[in-house]
């Protein structure tokens, strides 16, 4: 139970701290987990960082899963996900209160529109990296033309003109690229 | 009627978080595609401003932004369902990954599948930045468009973190608001009447 309760609390921390997206929660995960409690070893950690960026998923929401499941079986790792996630129901739920109730009022307008093309932005250069990642496996740093994948490339034109002209759901373009692409590569490393 | 919503609300959610890979961002232009452009359930200001919310909040932004669009959808219940939908993949998935994490590693299939999904990724979030730039372009608001072009150049070519951009541009706003009143002030019209 006191071990239960601590995973609660730590990553309630976790969830209440991380502000900015999945990446600004490594460390804190690292400092309650590794550091403070010791439940996990750090190379159990940098393995659970591997999964979490393999996986779909929130990051937290991951790690929280992987450490309260290796810890305490599945009731840890739920009641770690329920303590990841509390802060920020909480918190949001408070904001979109707020937002529905005035986000009519003029002056509210005038500040959301200055937000939104900056939100428009911050997605662009999501997708950017994605797509840098995606074509030379690593970021523009350090992208060669040598490393150029061909197979990503075509994949990536392919999916981008069927979304534009049949509008289809994003999921069966994701599982399409990831069916057609994987036989692709198999076929193309047996030759 | 309400039930069906609810139902959409999880299924829809559960679908998107299960196949989102690559952080937060990545997730929001995937509910732009879903909840704007197929269900039209939201008008595309609104899923905006959502992410701006979600993004400033602490917690991952899928759990966010999922919370703001369930209490949208049908109140707290539907931000409970949508939370549920977004987490229960990952926890499914992770918690079957914990048993066999060596061997899911080394996998050499499950490496390819991963890299060459990331090209579909691209083109779903390349798809729906098309369209919102579009929309920032057909405003002709210089202010918005300089703006949308320097917060990709700093975050994406400078690592400038997203909360810096939301908050410069929050700044930005309520400078334009300010400057909004004093000018109705000086034509004459009183404060109150704007308010």
């Amino acid at each position: 139970m006191g071990l239960l309760w601590t995973l609660f609390v730590s990553f309630i921390q976790v969830g209440l701290f991380s502000v900015g997206g999945g990446y600004a929660a490594i460390p804190l995960i690292q400092e309650q987990i590794v550091n403070t409690h010791q439940l996990m070893t750090m190379s159990e950690f940098t393995d659970l960082i591997t999964i979490a960026e393999m996986t779909p998923g929130p990051i937290s929401i991951n790690s929280a899963t992987f450490v309260g499941q290796r810890v305490y079986g599945t009731i840890g790792a739920i009641v770690c996900t329920i303590g990841a996630i509390i802060p920020a129901f909480i918190i949001c739920l408070t904001l979109a209160y707020f937002y529905y109730k005035y986000k009519n009022f003029s002056g509210v307008q005038t500040v959301l529109g200055a937000l939104r093309p900056a939100v428009v932005a911050l997605i662009a250069s999501a997708g950017a990296s994605i797509l840098v990642l995606a074509l030379f496996n690593t970021d523009f740093t350090q992208a060669t033309f040598s490393q150029f994948r061909w197979l990503e490339f075509g994949l990536f034109i392919a999916g981008f003109y069927i979304l534009r002209k049949k509008k289809p759901s994003a999921v069966s373009v994701i599982l399409g690229t990831g069916v057609i692409g994987t036989l692709l590569q198999v076929a193309l490393n047996a030759m | 009627m309400k039930e069906n919503k609810l139902w959409k609300l999880f299924t829809s959610t559960f679908m998107l978080s299960a196949f989102t890979f690559g952080g937060g961002f990545v997730i929001v232009s995937l509910y732009n595609k879903k909840f704007v452009e197929e269900l039209e359930w939201l008008e595309e200001e609104e899923m905006l401003d959502i992410t701006a919310i979600a993004q400033s909040s602490p917690g991952p932004i899928p759990v966010n932004a999922s919370v703001i669009l369930g209490y949208r959808m049908a109140g707290i219940l539907g931000s409970i369902v949508a939370i549920l939908g977004t987490i229960l993949p990952p926890f499914v998935i992770i918690s079957l990954i914990s048993v066999f994490y060596t061997q899911f590693k080394s996998n050499q299939i499950i490496a390819i599948a991963l890299q060459v999904m990331r090209a579909g990724v691209a083109a779903v979030i390349l798809d729906v930045v098309v369209d919102l730039g579009k929309h920032v372009l057909d405003t002709k608001n210089i202010v918005y468009i300089v703006v949308m072009l320097l917060a990709f150049i700093g975050t994406y070519f400078f690592n400038v973190g997203a909360m810096y951009i939301i908050f410069t541009c929050l700044a930005i706003g309520l400078v334009t608001v300010y400057l909004d009143l004093r000018k109705e002030k000086d034509n004459g019209t009183s404060v109150d009447s704007i308010r």
